[in-house]
């Protein structure tokens, strides 16, 4: 969360001083609030929000590859979230069978999540492969199509449930394991984006043409980069199902991708701290806005009913563009979120 | 540089803080809490009761109704005096249809608020979505109209006061294969909406295993507003009936839509089709239609009489199937906390399992699955008006 | 297969494709100038309709046979209206920023229309029936087995007289030429002496007013209408103004046609699976045609 002191020019350590403090960070972050919950201190209203908010932070920084990182323009996100939540909750629920009050074998619960991710990435392989040589708006489209056609797909098929949807799925992603997870994918996809792998998605955002000319095989690094999104996507999916203990193809429509994408550009794109403030920020907001509303309407005299919420958040969302263009971070990381070798390179920005 | 790293270090800063916040929240309203369950003689305090529709978003026009349903029958029981002498207040939460607003809104109602019972949500998914927080926290919940019938089994804290799916389709299959004498029916409904996909399944399931024959089973996805398509397909395979059981803001559109193709048989629906709005989307066309529903609003029963007349006095327009719902589901639950004479949520479960009450959508009491046992009534329309034909019995 | 490829599926097609047409025109409009994607232009399209319900509530209250051209122009008026401010307010302040932080506040205009109409009691978010008679009485007529609703015929006739209008403004007129202009090249059009912003504010109003016309036509032939109206045709038209090519105004009718055929005849095909059908010859026409059917080519900028 907060790294400020850094040593300038040194020479590349034994051990990444700002990776041990990105996970001490957590470790503590963590501790606080098990501790808590553990001595029945802290609101369990609260502590579902930052669940639910921290698989946020995955899909938001996944999606923040694609469209801040490499600069394609994807509004399929939640399609391949669906992948990823139908595939593991298929598995823990239809087809193991787990019990419902989550206390069941964890390791095939793992094992769920991974292959939802993993079968979420292989649909983002078989989409990007035809899909990636179309350009912005037009691969928007493409993308949404796809989204759909992933939903309209689910929805059709009995054994999943169709409309009704997959209920009383077992409630496995503890704040623990939700927190494990979303602190592997932030890790993942910064070393990502300072791989060669990331430097070759800056190249093909920035200029396309040109990258191609240098010899960057765009086409493979662009599969790639949504194949990665399409991953970490299923994972959070995957991990949203096993939190909310229900899934159905509504859930995961054109709207709910819309939803992400705002928390992707308010957050700042290419900016994986942007993405992590905005998810938290915008979730918080949201549900901060319930209890706003509640006092509003006990001050003042007249009624505001919760259906006023999502207008105050709308005009909340214009504003925020309106003032701060780029994005509440731009392209700006927390110091800690950059690895040590970066730090000449750091003035261009991320 | 240096803006970057102030920035950075405020945004940090701010978020500690919020998170922080939280805590301190999580404290206070835990201390609150315990105060209140100490001191049992906080009598002047109202009984908090959470209710949760969707205001906002597509679904919000079925959220309005229930929502003031829920108000209403609140209204006439502190005009009584209250529930176990203290007044009740309804903290009311939006879920947009979404199951996981839902969980959200749920989960702040019962950790937040504290309340002692829920009421809600509307649509099958979110209430499937709440009903494991609310089983969890040992809070009972009733929902007014989530059909499905798979949210009781999520425990013994869930209820419901509507209908579930497989009776609205078994019974409508029923009389159109008995009473109607139809021999082939042709079936469109919402792809999207579990409501309306499970009252077509069942449909078809009792209308075939009674001998007739399924012509056309069309669905569309949700937010059409151009049916012709599937009509057009419907229409083609010459059906005696067909069964559209959706909410009337889309029967009133297939209806037309159908009569303009040239249909001009009978189309028959399930209680969405109950709203003083069909005949104003519809027009003639809902003539020599039926529908399945809770109640009849010309029925004599003076309880149906008064809630109509009082709910039209103070709304301004007839109630519909969702008002009549949110109001007999507050209703039963208020009740069920005066019959156990305590705001403790296992008590009021077990009230709830012996109820006997009678409400403007039935006769209710719950069977072993804390599903109410209620008989179906099938209204006529003709020229603009809801006609009683007959009462058919689970 | 006969109730697959028939006259009236045909005639249902050029319905639906008639309002998409109406709606993805404004979308490719905007979209050809200052290369943003309107979300908010749905919601134009639901404030017509509103507007629309409106004018003849109250006439209908005053007891006059409302007049259909007069509440047509007050549903354009009031689409161009909203249009308009939305640009002024929203869109206008982030001109010379990332494209696609205007896509955001156009998401937040969508969704502030939405939730504001749908919050205010006077409109609310239940659904309205539209007093389609009050304005023009059904009437059918039949050709073969195929029934045809003068609806459908006001629908098709009015989109295409519009449509019309439109192309002779953008083809033959000085301010359409000054639009094409800024479409080409927003810096040597200003070094011309167009004046940009003005264009711009144009471009909006007509956009918008042509969505009023099609939430009024909508609100005729489909007598519904709610504040959330304007999401799915919203959603559809701004496919059709992509497949089409977006930025061309023939591509966006274009567009709009092929893709109510495609929704018609997938749906007619398999209901179910319909909505899946029409995305796939979407995503088809898009894989082999990567500019849409009449997109220009743009040159690489290396």
């Amino acid at each position: 969360m907060k790294g400020k002191e850094t040593v300038q020019n040194k020479k590349i350590p034994l051990f990444k001083k700002r990776d041990f403090q990105l996970l001490v960070g957590t470790v503590i972050f963590w501790a606080i609030f098990y501790t808590l919950t553990k001595f029945g201190m802290m609101n369990l209203y609260w502590m579902h929000i930052i669940n639910v908010s921290l698989i946020y932070v995955i899909l938001t920084t996944s999606l923040n590859l694609i469209n801040g990182f490499s600069g394609q323009f994807s509004i399929g996100h939640m399609g391949f979230a669906a992948v990823g939540a139908y595939t593991s909750a298929t598995l823990t629920t239809i087809v193991w069978n787990l019990p419902s009050h989550g206390v069941g074998p964890f390791s095939l619960f793992i094992l769920s999540v991974i292959l939802g991710g993993i079968a979420a990435a292989f649909i983002g392989f078989l989409i990007g492969l035809p899909t990636l040589r179309l350009r912005g708006d037009y691969l928007a489209i493409v993308t949404l199509a796809f989204g759909e056609i992933i939903r309209v797909t689910i929805n059709s098929i009995k054994f999943v449930g169709g409309p009704r949807g997959i209920p009383g799925i077992p409630r496995f992603s503890s704040f623990t394991v939700i927190v494990i997870f979303t602190f592997l994918s932030v890790i993942v996809l910064r070393n990502i984006i300072y791989s060669s792998i990331g430097r070759a998605l800056l190249s093909i955002r920035e200029d396309e043409v040109a990258s191609e000319l240098v010899g960057v095989h765009t086409t493979y690094y662009k599969v790639l980069g949504f194949t990665v999104g399409a991953f970490f996507a299923g994972i959070g999916g995957a991990l949203l199902a096993h939190l909310i203990q229900y899934i159905n193809p509504l859930q995961f429509g054109f709207m709910a991708t819309i939803y992400v994408l705002i928390m992707v550009y308010i957050g700042g794109v290419g900016s994986l701290s942007g993405s992590i403030v905005a998810a938290i920020g915008i979730t918080f907001l949201s549900e901060g806005l319930r209890l706003g509303l509640d006092k509003l309407d006990q001050v003042t005299p007249f009624h505001v009913g919760p259906e006023w919420r999502m207008v105050i958040f709308s005009v909340l969302l214009v504003a925020t563009m309106l003032y701060k263009t780029n994005g509440l971070m731009g392209d700006m990381e927390f110091k800690v979120l950059i690895p040590e070798e970066e730090d000449e390179n750091a003035k261009h920005g991320a | 540089m240096k803006r970057r790293k102030t920035f950075a270090v405020l945004v940090s800063l701010l978020l500690v803080v919020a998170l922080f916040g939280t805590v301190l929240t999580g404290c206070s309203s835990k201390t609150a809490n315990n105060n209140g369950g100490s001191a049992q003689k906080t009598e002047s305090k109202p009984i908090l009761i959470g209710g949760v529709a969707p205001v906002t978003g597509p679904a919000a026009t079925y959220g309005k109704s229930t929502k003031q349903g829920y108000e209403m029958a609140l209204e006439e029981w502190n005009a009584k005096g209250g529930v176990l002498g203290r007044k009740v207040k309804l903290v009311f939460e939006d879920d947009k249809a979404d199951p996981t607003e839902a969980a959200n809104a749920f989960s702040k109602l019962i950790n937040d608020n504290h309340v002692v019972a829920i009421v809600g949500s509307v649509t099958s998914s979110c209430s499937l979505a709440g009903a494991p927080i609310a089983q969890r926290a040992g809070v009972p919940m009733i929902t007014p109209t989530s059909t499905n019938p798979k949210v009781t089994q999520v425990g013994d804290y869930i209820f419901r006061a509507c209908f579930i799916d497989p009776f609205q389709g078994t019974v409508a299959a029923k009389f159109v294969f008995n009473n109607l004498k139809a021999r082939k029916a042709g079936v469109i409904y919402d792809i999207g909406q579990d409501y309306n996909t499970g009252l077509a399944e069942f449909f078809k399931k009792e209308f075939e295993s009674l001998g007739g024959k399924i012509v056309a089973y069309e669905g569309y996805p949700d937010g059409t507003t151009d049916f012709n398509t599937q009509l057009t397909k419907i229409i083609d395979a010459k059906p005696d009936v067909i069964y559209s059981p959706n909410y009337y803001n889309d029967d009133g559109l297939i209806a037309k839509q159908a009569r303009t193709l040239g249909f001009t048989g009978p189309i028959v629906g399930g209680d969405g089709w109950d709203s003083p709005d069909l005949f104003k989307i519809g027009g003639d066309a809902v003539n020599n239609c039926y529908f399945t529903n809770h109640f009849s609003k010309d029925s004599k029963d003076p309880k149906v009489q008064a809630f109509v007349k009082k709910y039209t006095e103070k709304y301004g327009e007839a109630p519909d199937a969702l008002a009549a719902l949110g109001y007999d589901a507050m209703n039963i639950m208020l009740t069920a906390i005066q019959n156990a004479g305590s705001t403790d949520g296992a008590k009021i479960k077990d009230a709830l399992k012996n109820i006997d009450y009678q409400g403007v959508t039935g006769h209710i009491k719950f069977d072993k699955d804390r599903n109410p046992v209620k008989s179906a009534v099938i209204i006529k329309i003709e020229n603009g008006k809801q006609t009683y034909v007959t009462t058919i019995n689970p | 297969m006969g109730s697959i490829f028939n006259l009236q599926q045909i005639i249902n097609g050029i319905q639906i494709g008639s309002i998409y047409a109406l709606i993805s025109i404004g979308y490719t409009l905007v979209y050809g100038i200052i290369q943003l994607i309107n979300f908010a232009h749905g919601d134009f399209y639901m404030v017509g309709a509103y507007a629309a319900y409106f004018a003849v509530m109250f006439s209908a209250a005053r007891k006059e046979h409302p007049n259909v051209l007069i509440v047509l122009l007050i549903s354009m008026t009031a689409g161009a209206i909203v249009a308009f401010l939305s640009n002024r307010i929203a869109y206008r302040p982030l001109r010379y920023k990332p494209r696609l932080s205007a896509l955001i506040t156009a998401i937040g205009v969508s969704m502030f229309l939405e939730y504001t109409s749908s919050a205010i009691p006077a409109i609310g978010p239940s659904y309205r029936a539209f007093p389609q008679s009050a304005l023009i009485p059904e009437h059918t007529y039949k050709i073969g087995h195929a029934i045809l609703s003068n609806y459908q015929i006001v629908n098709v006739s009015v989109a295409v007289v519009l449509m019309v209008v439109l192309t002779y403004i953008v083809q033959y007129t000085r301010i359409g030429m000054a639009m094409r202009a800024s479409a080409q090249d927003k810096d040597a059009a200003r070094l011309m002496g167009i004046d940009i912003e003005y264009i711009i504010d144009f471009t909006f109003i007509i956009g918008g007013a042509l969505a009023g016309a099609a939430g009024l036509l909508t609100g005729i032939t489909y007598p519904r209408i709610n504040p959330y109206m304007g999401i799915i045709p919203g959603l559809k038209a701004f496919i059709a103004a992509v497949l089409g090519g977006i930025g061309s105004v023939p591509g966006a009718m274009l567009g709009s046609y092929i893709l109510g055929f495609s929704e018609v005849f997938g749906m007619a095909i398999n209901s179910i699976l319909g909505e899946g059908i029409a995305y796939a010859i979407l995503i088809l026409v898009l894989i082999f045609l990567p500019q849409g059917l009449l997109g220009k080519k743009t040159g690489e900028k290396v």
